[in-house]
């Protein structure tokens, strides 16, 4: 299946696939409307230090222990892409607490959790984060 | 093939879902005391509180059993187990043959005697849907209730009701809440949280003698209240198993493959043991993700795959009243603490290895803190000062991050 990897080496840092996830999961088709003075809460997040930057996203890995220690069974794997149900997360972080690359967050308002889901459950339909990227260090390929 | 499974839940479908990773026509039959759809057990307090409903909160959908081809048999119980016959007996008289069986069969509630229980009218334990059901037909705004217990039951039973009665009074002989998941500090934190929230502690104290709707405790304090949860732990359910000569230390004990002692017998979740790699020693981890991996692990034993599961350590991950709580492993060793404000945050360092960490407030990114312990990290192979600061993948060699991150596969 298609994953999402990165290339630290290609990273600018810019922030971008950041904009562009909050953007893609904000459910407007209205880019300044979505994102002006909004503190962007996005599924892809860099790390940055002394020169070295790169975005961490979901892995949806295939044997995914979120899924695994999910205790509602909101988390579910459709098609390879680790999927969250919010009608049934009550925000307990279990799979915040067992995610080992830390790619999973609170959502917005903290209770239920958010992730990567490949932009397969927006309108954006591919991952906008790869789209919008300027340099090519997030790349969707199947490996 | 035939897979009998005893118990409905966590561990239940993690074999389900295990067999089937493997074995796509066995016949598997469930056998449940519970007359419900799988739930999860750790909703109940959310129900009450009106975070869930009874839909909302089943583990698994409406068409799971179906889906795996599963015979669930639901408000039934397993009386006995014939293991010469290789058969099931249950309380309506029927008997299910099996090759391989499981025993999920959970936890029941302790209650540990106290002087004039029975004189309590209205008492409940914390456990399951029926017993939130029957606590929630009680309750009322002039409700005055009584835990016992200040464990992660007591505590979210507290949270799931307070908004719906006058007054929640939690008892209990240890003198700090959450004794078996916090430090002192940290459930100094906690405490005070749910106490502005409005519920009243007694700690270090305990109930010396109920008098009806009255209970004395030890230092003389006389409390009223108008019904009674008695959260004070919980214990394997292990009779079928010993029964049949499996070996029954606390919980069932079983190989790294989740199978007992006898051949074609398996055990998982909270009835069973397994190895906390944090200390190296076996203990009953009544967790759910423990459970739903143990029985995926003996799923795909039983239906022949390879798997182990020997990974386990003692976490958790709760809330209460908007506070959220991480830990996870054990907390011997050398601990780096830094409180901010309202977070807190313990990290336990032993032989080059993280032993254990407990995260209040801030939680966030803490699965990579898990993953040191569940993976036996050494620390002097990444930046250990980097991470301790926060949650970070910079703190690993760019090597590793190419391996986590960049699709790099590992040669072995
Ligand atoms: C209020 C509450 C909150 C919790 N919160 C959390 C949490 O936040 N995180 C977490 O990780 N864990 C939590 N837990 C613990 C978690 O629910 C358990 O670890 C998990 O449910 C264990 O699953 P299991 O499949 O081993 O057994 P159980 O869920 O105990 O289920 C066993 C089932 O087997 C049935 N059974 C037993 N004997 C027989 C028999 N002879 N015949 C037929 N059926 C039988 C029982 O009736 C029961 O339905 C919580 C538990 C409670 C009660």
């Amino acid at each position: 299946m298609k994953r999402i990897y990165v290339n630290e080496k290609w990273c600018l840092g810019c922030h971008l696939c950041e904009y562009n996830c909050a953007f893609a999961n904000s459910g407007s088709d209205d880019m300044v409307k979505a994102l002006k003075d909004v503190r962007i809460n996005p599924r892809i997040r860099i790390e940055e230090k002394q020169g070295i930057s790169f975005a961490v996203s979901c892995r949806h890995c295939a044997e995914p222990l979120c899924v695994k220690s999910c205790i509602t069974g909101a988390l579910s794997v459709d098609s390879g892409v680790i999927e969250v149900n919010k009608d049934k997360c009550v925000g307990c972080y279990t799979c915040i607490m067992v995610c080992p690359y830390g790619a999973i967050m609170p959502g917005s308002d903290g209770s239920v959790i958010q992730k990567c889901e490949l932009c397969t459950n927006n309108a954006f339909g591919e991952p906008a984060c790869v789209t919008g990227c300027p340099n090519k260090a997030i790349v969707f390929e199947e490996r | 093939m035939k897979y009998v499974i005893i118990g409905n839940s966590a561990a239940a479908v993690g074999c389900i879902e295990g067999i089937r990773s493997v074995d796509k026509t066995g016949t598997i039959t469930v056998i449940s005391k519970e007359p419900y759809h799988v739930y999860s057990r750790p909703l109940i307090s959310y129900l009450l509180y009106g975070k869930t409903d009874e839909q909302r909160m089943k583990y698994r959908p409406d068409s799971f059993y179906e889906d795996n081809g599963v015979k669930a048999l639901l408000g039934v119980t397993a009386e006995k187990v014939d293991y010469e016959q290789k058969k099931v007996i249950l309380n309506n008289g029927a008997q299910i043959p099996f090759d391989k069986l499981l025993f999920a069969t959970g936890s029941e509630p302790f209650v540990p005697p106290m002087a004039g229980l029975d004189e309590v009218e209205k008492k409940f334990s914390f456990m399951k849907l029926d017993d939130a059901k029957a606590l929630q037909a009680e309750i009322n705004p002039e409700s005055r209730v009584l835990i016992i217990g200040a464990g992660l039951i007591g505590l979210k039973c507290a949270e799931g009701i307070l908004q719906k009665v006058k007054e929640v009074t939690v008892v209990d002989l240890a003198p700090c809440i959450l004794p078996s998941v916090l430090d002192e500090e940290g459930s100094e934190i906690v405490q005070k949280h749910i106490e502005e929230q409005g519920v009243k502690f007694c700690l270090a104290n305990s109930v010396a003698q109920f008098h009806q709707n009255a209970a004395i405790l030890k230092d003389g304090t006389e409390l009223a209240f108008d019904l009674l949860v008695v959260a004070v732990g919980v214990r394997p359910e292990t009779k079928l198993a010993a029964a049949i000569g499996c070996k029954v230390n606390k919980g069932i004990l079983t190989d790294a493959h989740r199978a007992t002692n006898l051949a074609d017998v398996y055990a998982a979740g909270d009835c069973s043991e397994s190895l906390d790699i944090t200390v190296n020693q076996q203990r009953v981890l009544a967790l759910l993700p423990n459970a739903y991996m143990q029985g995926e692990t003996a799923g795909i034993t039983m239906a022949g795959g390879e798997k182990r599961y020997d990974k386990a350590i003692p976490m958790n991950a709760v809330g209460f009243f908007g506070l959220h709580i991480v830990t996870a492993g054990s907390y011997d060793g050398e601990a780096y603490v830094v409180k901010n404000g309202g977070n807190y945050k313990k990290m336990v360092s032993k032989d080059n290895l993280l032993k254990g960490y407990i995260l209040i407030g801030d939680v966030a990114r803490a699965g990579i803190y898990t993953s040191l312990i569940r993976e036996k990290t050494p620390l002097d192979s990444i930046d250990y000062e980097l991470i301790k600061e926060k949650p970070q993948l910079m703190a690993f060699t760019a090597t590793e991050r190419a391996v986590k991150l960049g699709g790099t596969k590992i040669e072995d």
